[in-house]
Formats: structure tokens, sequence, C-alpha cells
């Protein structure tokens, strides 16, 4: 990693690098490309071994035919050492927040407590089988139920379910109860209304639902929703309005409640997308606005940890009215007090996922809650909205905000001006790398042309905020004083800015046995043009 | 006042509200409906640390776990030995705490992790091309048959009887909202043999049928007869979608060697606990001639200026980031970790290893087949070849045998009461390198002696 500031003037640089010192973005990290897992492959090597067969063992000819038998497999054939290096290395070319700062815009990056991890670890809870007899799972069950129980207190929404294990998921799940709510009564709609300013998990959700998306606009004076737009494109046919609350844009929708009766008044349900529900949490809740159904991402606000992409948790939060519909089985407490799954849902969408849900997700956010309490929440949305406010008051001096006031959890700055020195908001971005941060979420939403959206949360430190800004807003004057510092960004990872275009065009997706490079390559091309080429 | 994870001190929130230039917190707040702001939450006050964790442990206590009891129970969800170096590499911070790779430069590491992933599905199911994983097989299946729609711009799907019907369910939610129909193909018999068959196909394949779904081990352990499935469905420009299982693939021809143009499979037991079920991992791969239909993320291989190898996500433009509501699918979050797992698992293993791995199941679970076959009033229903799973037919419900099993400290099969009327006199059981010869012995003298 970098071991000297980033190719910069001096006096701005060490102001932006405070906190980071002189480490470069990923600490201690390597410079050295790490082979893949196949290319160090060795024939006959092998990590570990298996018990011996104790039973007594027959050919496996004789129980398996001859045909149905695989003659090749080509897995790497490596040590144990090998394997722990390599993904030991390969760890250290990545970025993480349990190392610095991640303020990643919609995206809830705070600290994900080590308690959970261990809890998440207990043999009575990770070697339980998804089918046991329900007597002997009381404990797991309890802890689905007792969770939501609490996201229902949280959200003042009552009917839970875990089952959904993304955000996405959840969206899927919530769109799929409103279908069949309105079909069991006999209405059939065809349209989702979905704001401009939406992430596009919600319109992918509504078509796979099999509705149409409907655009509704934002007012961009107060960043908004649209509201004439709205009403005029409100309808009974309307099926959902899918909203976010805060929006994309961190700004609480001040129309919301109205929002909610207008469409209730036509038969539309409100569907809101909780990705952003962190600012909310012991400050507001959702139902009580007016909001039928809402998931939550349990890997932003509750504190999953994202692993990379997965896995989260994306429970489902609903009305009582809406409940019956929740995905099936769901988890009942019984007259005697015990836990057990009601199958008898004759109402429900059906199952969304093979077993139960991310359970270990579920258990570290009951966890995560029952470590906060009530205090605990309250402090939860109160810190990540002022952590935010306090960013974007320092932040506001050097870079326009697509909309200035007061915000919840998260802001959007707009990068247009960069443009004035041939640079953009991915030159920016690439060039916090060398300071030692993992850059905003870009280019999203895509109301803002060259968005730069900041997420603080609550878990972040005073002196971390400063010295983030401190980058900033050093970042901002060498955009004005040297733009080809931010071209040449980063040039303290690795590698450098790759090439995507030539990433989509001709496609490596994988390594293939006794293959190498630039002909596995023209392979995968040639058979790209076949497919293009071909019957579908 | 402050408890659980934020830091700042009430003299530091001060000075930052002052340069907020707001007098409270209350004032950030004020875009909030003031008559529903700061509702009182009934939820306990906070536990500290060491509550929190003897309470959790408390209530772990109030389950009975696989590490202490003996468990023939599959159906879906396998115990297969996890070498201890996983749950290490998987801790580490930098694997557990990042985000989705969004900014290639710092995140090379899940990004490798990825195309390894992609490569090892491939290599596993025979198949040209993969992508970073789904929520599971479950949701896998239920994608795979909304893409063959999609492919063969057609609307009906046939999905075998004996794939999992937990899977077949999430397959029905998931093809509900397109209206795409669901057709089921009656795939066994009680005594055991195969209806699934090639010839057998030819009545319910016309040209209104996207896909057929077959899953192979079957739901009930045995192998379908997949030969010439895929050119009967060819024949009529549908496509054969295959539910495999990682472990069994050890031994077992890959689906791609048998014309499958959509592979779907678990990958959570190759590598992971049970975790009562969750998080799962969707393997998904298929030929190359649908890659852009495919769900979910792809990382691809490129250079950067200098010419030095590196990875990013691509082929985005099916995705809903950007194709919104035109997208191949909403799935945003995956299960990137329990994919680390997975490739760990492959990687430690390697080809020596799983088939190892195929081989113990297949041993053991026809040892047990073989000792129950002898006790008087069981019979073993399963007359195909299996591999880890089979059917026992009981003289009493399998219901109560189970129980019976249970109050003799052992977890028995799956009962297929739920499956099929028909088959509410049996347990489906399994095997795996993790059942000792000792446990076998056990059930086997429990069955006796019930
Ligand atoms: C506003 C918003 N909605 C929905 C999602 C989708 O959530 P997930 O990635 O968990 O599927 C995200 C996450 O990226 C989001 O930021």
């Amino acid at each position: 990693m970098a071991d000297s500031p980033p190719k910069t003037n001096g006096a701005v640089a060490t102001a932006g690098l405070a906190e980071s010192g002189s480490h470069g973005p990923l600490n201690g990290g390597r410079k050295t490309p790490e082979p893949l897992i196949f290319e160090k492959s060795v024939p006959g090597r092998r990590a570990g071994s298996l018990p011996p067969c104790d039973v007594p063992r027959k050919p496996v000819a004789e129980l398996i035919p001859e045909a149905e038998l695989r003659t090749d497999l080509s897995l790497p054939e490596v040590g144990e050492l090998d394997v722990v290096r390599h993904f030991t290395r390969l760890s250290k070319l990545n970025y993480s927040v349990d190392a610095e700062f991640y303020p990643l815009g919609s995206c809830t990056m705070k600290y994900n407590p080590k308690l959970d991890e261990n809890v998440a670890a207990l043999p009575g809870f990770r070697q339980l089988h998804p089918l046991q007899p329900e007597e002997t799972v009381q404990g797991a069950l309890r802890v689905l139920y007792e969770l939501g129980q609490l996201l229902g207190e949280i959200t003042g929404l009552p009917g839970v379910s875990a089952q959904p294990v993304a955000g996405a998921h959840g969206e899927f799940t919530g769109i799929m109860m409103v279908r069949a709510a309105h079909i069991k009564a006999g209405r059939m709609r065809r349209k989702v209304l979905i704001p401009d300013s939406a992430h596009g998990t919600n319109p992918a959700t509504a078509a796979m639902s099999g509705y149409e998306a409907v655009t509704v606009g934002h007012d961009r004076r107060t960043g908004e929703l649209d509201f004439a737009d709205f009403k005029a494109k409100l309808d009974e046919d309307c099926a959902a309005i899918m909203i976010t609350v805060p929006n994309t844009l961190g700004l609480f929708e001040r129309q919301i409640t109205e929002i909610c009766r207008l469409a209730h008044d036509v038969g539309c349900y409100v569907y809101c997308d909780g990705a952003n529900m962190n600012a909310m949490v012991g400050q507001v809740r959702p139902g009580d606005l007016g909001v039928d159904l809402l998931h939550i991402n349990l890997h932003k606000t509750f504190a999953v940890p994202h692993g990379g992409g997965g896995p989260g948790g994306g429970a489902i939060c609903v009305t009582s009215d809406l409940e019956p519909f929740l995905p099936a089985p769901v988890v009942a407490r019984r007259e005697n007090g015990s836990y057990g799954f009601d199958h008898h849902r004759p109402d429900s969408i059906g199952r969304v996922h093979g077993f139960h849900g991310n359970f270990n997700a579920a258990l570290r956010s009951y966890t995560y809650i029952l470590s906060l309490g009530k205090e605990g929440l309250y402090d939860v949305g109160a810190n990540a909205v002022l952590n935010a406010n306090y960013l974007r008051s320092k932040l506001r001096q050097a870079y326009p905000l697509y909309v200035d006031r007061i915000c919840m959890h998260e802001f959007v700055l707009d990068g247009r001006w960069l443009r004035e020195h041939g640079l953009r908001t991915l030159d920016l971005a690439k060039r916090l790398i060398d300071y030692g941060y993992h850059p905003p979420t870009i280019y999203f939403p895509l109301i803002v042309p060259e968005a730069i959206m900041i997420e603080p949360t609550e878990t972040e430190s005073r002196q971390t905020l400063d010295a983030f800004a401190g980058a900033m807003l050093a970042i901002a004057q060498e955009a004005r004083e040297q733009p080809e510092v931010l071209h040449e960004a980063p040039s303290s990872t690795p590698i450098g800015r790759l090439d995507e275009v030539r990433a989509a065009r001709r496609p490596d997706l994988r390594w293939r046995a006794g293959i190498a490079g630039e002909a596995a390559e023209s392979l995968s091309e040639a058979r790209h043009e076949a497919a293009v080429q071909g019957r579908y | 006042m402050m408890a659980g994870y934020v830091s700042t001190t009430d003299q530091e929130r001060r000075e930052m509200l002052d340069a907020i230039g707001v007098a409270s917190l209350d004032e950030l707040f004020r875009d909030v409906p003031v008559h529903l702001y700061k509702p009182s939450l009934d939820v306990p006050a906070g536990l500290s640390e060491l509550e929190a964790w003897t309470h959790l442990r408390t209530i772990s206590e109030q389950n009975l776990d696989l590490d202490h009891h003996p468990s023939f129970l599959g159906a879906g969800a396998y115990r297969h030995f996890v070498p201890a170096a996983i749950s290490h590499l998987i801790s580490r911070g930098e694997f557990l705490s990042s985000y989705t790779p969004y900014q290639p430069e710092v995140s090379q590491g899940t990004l490798q992790v990825i195309y390894e992933w992609q490569s090892l599905v491939c290599q596993l199911t025979g198949m040209d091309v993969s992508n970073a994983s789904v929520y599971d097989a479950a949701t896998g299946l239920g994608e795979a048959a909304r893409m063959a729609c999609a492919l063969t711009r057609r609307q009906r799907v046939l999905v075998a009887d004996t794939v999992n019907p937990l899977y077949a369910d999430v397959l029905r939610t998931y093809t509900t909202g397109p209206n795409i129909e669901v057709l089921p193909v009656r795939a066994w018999r009680r005594d055991g043999s195969h209806l699934l068959r090639a010839e057998s196909l030819a009545d319910a394949v016309d040209e209104s049928i996207a896909c057929l779904v077959v899953q192979q081990p079957n739901f009930l352990g045995w192998l379908e007869q997949v030969e010439g499935l895929a050119e009967r469905l060819q024949a009529a420009g549908a496509i054969l979608v295959v539910a495999a299982d990682p472990a069994s693939l050890g031994l077992l021809r890959p689906p791609g060697a048998y014309g499958a143009g959509i592979v779907v499979a678990e990958g959570k037991w190759t590598g992971g606990p049970l975790d009562f079920g969750g998080p799962l991992v969707g393997m998904f791969a298929c030929k190359q001639a649908y890659v852009r239909q495919m769900p979910g993320r792809i990382v691809g291989a490129t250079v950067d200026g200098q010419g030095r190898r590196g990875f990013v996500l691509t082929l985005s433009t099916r995705e809903q980031h950007i194709r919104r509501e035109k997208a191949t699918s909403n799935i945003c979050t995956s299960e990137a970790l329990i994919a680390l797992c997975t490739s760990i698992y492959l990687s430690h293993l390697g080809k020596q290893g799983l088939r190892e791995v195929a081989e113990l199941c297949l041993q053991k679970s026809h040892y047990a087949a073989e000792r129950i076959a002898t006790l008087s009033g069981f019979g073993v229903a399963t007359t195909s070849p299996y591999l880890k799973e089979f059917v026992v037919t009981c003289p009493r419900p399998a219901a109560e045998v189970n129980r019976a099993l249970l109050e003799r400290g052992i977890i028995g099969g799956f009962d297929l009461a739920g499956y099929s009327p028909d088959l509410a006199d049996c347990l489906l059981l399994c095997c795996t390198e993790m059942t000792t010869g000792a446990e076998i012995d056990r059930l086997v003298s429990a069955l006796a002696d019930i």
C-alpha cells in the first residue's frame, strides 16, 4: 500500500489523511496480484483428510450405474496452507468497515457487533436442521417469534415474516402480498406507482410480480415526491405505490401521511422500501405514518454484516389486515407457551425461501436489538441523523447539495461542477481511495446527474467524520488546481481503473482447464458470437 | 445517556449540533409529523454484552443440536464435514464486513472470490457460465423457470413431482406474477419404479412448454433416468432445468453432460453448517447462449491501464440498477459470504476429497438401508440407484416411528406423509460422511425395539 501520502500538494493532503494515516485504503494490503486458486493446483496435492469408511464397503460400480458416474472433476488440488494463504491474501485486497470508514449511501455500513458473531456460532443454533421436530428447536423458534414481535413494535406493522433474505426479496414478498390481497377482494389492478428516485429493485420487483411500473416524478425544489404528478397518476388501477422513506435523497417525505390517505381512498396499498429505516428507528414508526407494508434490510439497519454481498435479511412487516397473506409457514406461539410453525395459511402467497429465511441473520438482529434496548434504538436513528447533518454541514461549503436542507441519515451532493474541470464524480470517487476511503455511492439516485450519496451511520465518531470531510475538501481543491491527479486516481491500489468495456464486450467469466489467458478469452468471445446469433 | 454502539459524547453532540446550526436533536427531525415523533416503544431496556450473551446462550440450549444427537434427516438440508479453515477465513473482517464490490480497486478480494466461485460452479456442474449466486436453490429454480420462459417466449413449465416440494412451492410463488402455468409431471411410484422417462414425456412436451424441471438425485433420493430428456425437450424447443446436489456431484456425472440448459444447486451444505436452514446459497449455471438472460451479478476478468488482470462486475445491463423494470431479476444483495464458504470448501477438498465425501455417503446409506431391510416390518422402498437418501417403509405411521426414535435420543428421518398421503408409513432417511457406523447400528437397534 502507499506508504507516502497521495500524490498531491502536501498541506491539503495531510488534512485529509489525519485519520487514515499513511496506510492507504487497504491497511497492510498487498500490491502483488494473487493467482487464481486453479493456477496453484498441483496434480496429486490435497488438503486434509476424511475418516476411513467404517462400514462394509462395496464397489461403487455395484451401486451406481457406470453411465451415471462422472469421468472428470477438475477442482483445484492444493494443500491446506495453500488454501489458507490464498484466501487470506484475497481478503487483504478488500476494503471493510472493520478497518475503515465506509460512507456508502443507501447501504448503512454501520459497525457489526462481534457479540452477534459469537451468538450465531453457538452450536445450539448452528447445528440445527431446519426440519427437526418443533419440540427440539424451541429456542430457535422463540428467536424468530420474538424478533417478529420486536420488528412489529419498532415499525408499527405487527405482521412479520423473516423468510425474505434480502431487501429485494422482501419487496417481492410484499408486492406479491398486495397482489394476493387485491385478488382476494376481487380487484384486478395493473399498475404500481414508483417515484423516479427509487432504487432499481422497486421497478424490477413490480415487473416480476406482474405489474406495470409507472414512474412518478419528484419536485426539484423539495426533493420529495411530485405531489401533483402522484395525484394525477393515482387511480383505481393502482395496486400499490412503492415509496422510500426517507427517500433516496435522504429527505423525509413530508406529505407521507397525505400520500397514504389518498392512496387508501382508492384502495391502493402503500409499500415502503425500508432500506432507509435506520433514520426512523426509535424516531417514528412507518405503520403510524399510514404505510401498509415495509421490508427491513437486516444487513443495514439491524447490523448483520454484509459479507461482500450477502447474506442479509429482508424481513417483511405488514398491517394486521395483510397478515393472512404472509409467506407460509409463520412462527406462532401456542396457548401452552410453546412455539411452532403455522402451516395452515390459506391466503398465504406461498413460500419465498427453501426453509425459514436467513435464520442466522435474524439471530444476529435479535441479539443486536436486545443489546440496544429501547434507549439504544432511539440512539440509532438520532445519531445516524446527527452524523449525516454534521458531515453535510462540513461539506456544503465546497460541494453543492442537490437539495440543501436538513437531511435524515444521508444526503446527496451534486457533482456536476466537476465537469467544469473536465472531471466526473467517478474521478472524485477514485481519488478518495487514495486518501484511504471507500467512495460514497455514486450515480444513484438516477435523478441526480453526478450523484455523490453519503451515509455515515451512527457508529462513526466525530473524529472519523472530520477526517473524511478533510479529505473531501482537499479533493475539491485538487479538482480545481490539479484535475489530472483525479484522472489518474487511484494510484495507491494493487490495480488501477479496470477496463469495464472490455469486460462486457469480451466476457471472461470463468477459469477453464487447460486454456490460459487469451485463448480462454477468444473461446468465450467465439461462444458469445454464437450466442448472439443463436436460437434465442 | 448513550449506550449501544454509538461513541459520541454529550459534549461532542452539543458541538456537532452547533456546527449544524440547530439547538437540539429534535430540530433535525422537524420534517417528521410532530404527533408521531418519538413513539414510546414497548421494547425492554438494553442488555450489557455479558447479559445478552448469557440470554442467547440459554436460549440456544433449548434446542437439540446435531453435534450431540445422531440424525438421519436430509430432505434438502445435509450435514457434511466443514474443515476448520472455513470459519476462520470467513470471519476475517475484510470478507465479513465489506459491501457488494462496487469499487473494484478496493474489492479485488471479493471479486476474485466470485470469479473463482463461478469457475468452481461451472467445473462441478459441467456448464459454461455461472453467476455470483442467488439466494438459495429454491429461489434459483424460480428464477430458472422465469428465465426459461423469457428465453423461449413461452408460459408453461413442467415440474417433476420428485422435485423437493419446498422448492416447488417457491417456484410457484416466483411464477405467479407473470402468470406462468406450472404443470406437475408425475415421476414416482410407491414401489420405487420411476415414471419419468424421455419416452413417457412425449405427450406432455409440446411447443407451449418452456422447460422441464427435474432434480438429480430426486427428492426421494434416487437417480432419475435423465438420459434423452434434454434431446426430447430440445426437439420441442424447450429447456432442461436440473436441480443438482454439489456433494453428490463428487461422483455423479454433471448435468452439463446430459444436456441441461440451466442448473441450480444448493451450495450451503458443501462448506457451511446447517444454521437451521439459512443462510443458504444458490448455485446458478447455464449454457453460454443464455448468459444475457441470467439473473444476478456476474464477475468477469479484465485488465487495468497497465495490462494487469483484475475483476469487475460485468454484463450489468441485465440488472435492476440499470434496466429497472426490464431487468432479468430484481436480485441485488445475494449470498456472497456463503459462496465464499463453498469456494473454500471445494478448493480445500479438491477433486479427490469431494469424490471421497460422495463415496462415503454412498457406502453409509447403503449399509444403513441393508441393515434396515432385515428388520421385520421395515422395508426399503427405493429400488433405483441412490446416493445418500432412501425411502423406508415402516410398520406404523412414520410420525410414530420418529417420535419413538426421538425418545431414544435419535432424530429420525423425514416423515413423507407431508409429501404424499400415499407415503404416510414412509421415512426418507439420509446418511452422509458425518454418520458413523455406530450411529447406524444404534438406529437399527432402536427401530428393532419399536
Ligand atoms: C433504497 C434501496 N432499496 C432496495 C435495496 C435492495 O436491497 P437488497 O440489496 O438487500 O436486496 C437497496 C440496497 O441496495 C436500497 O438501497
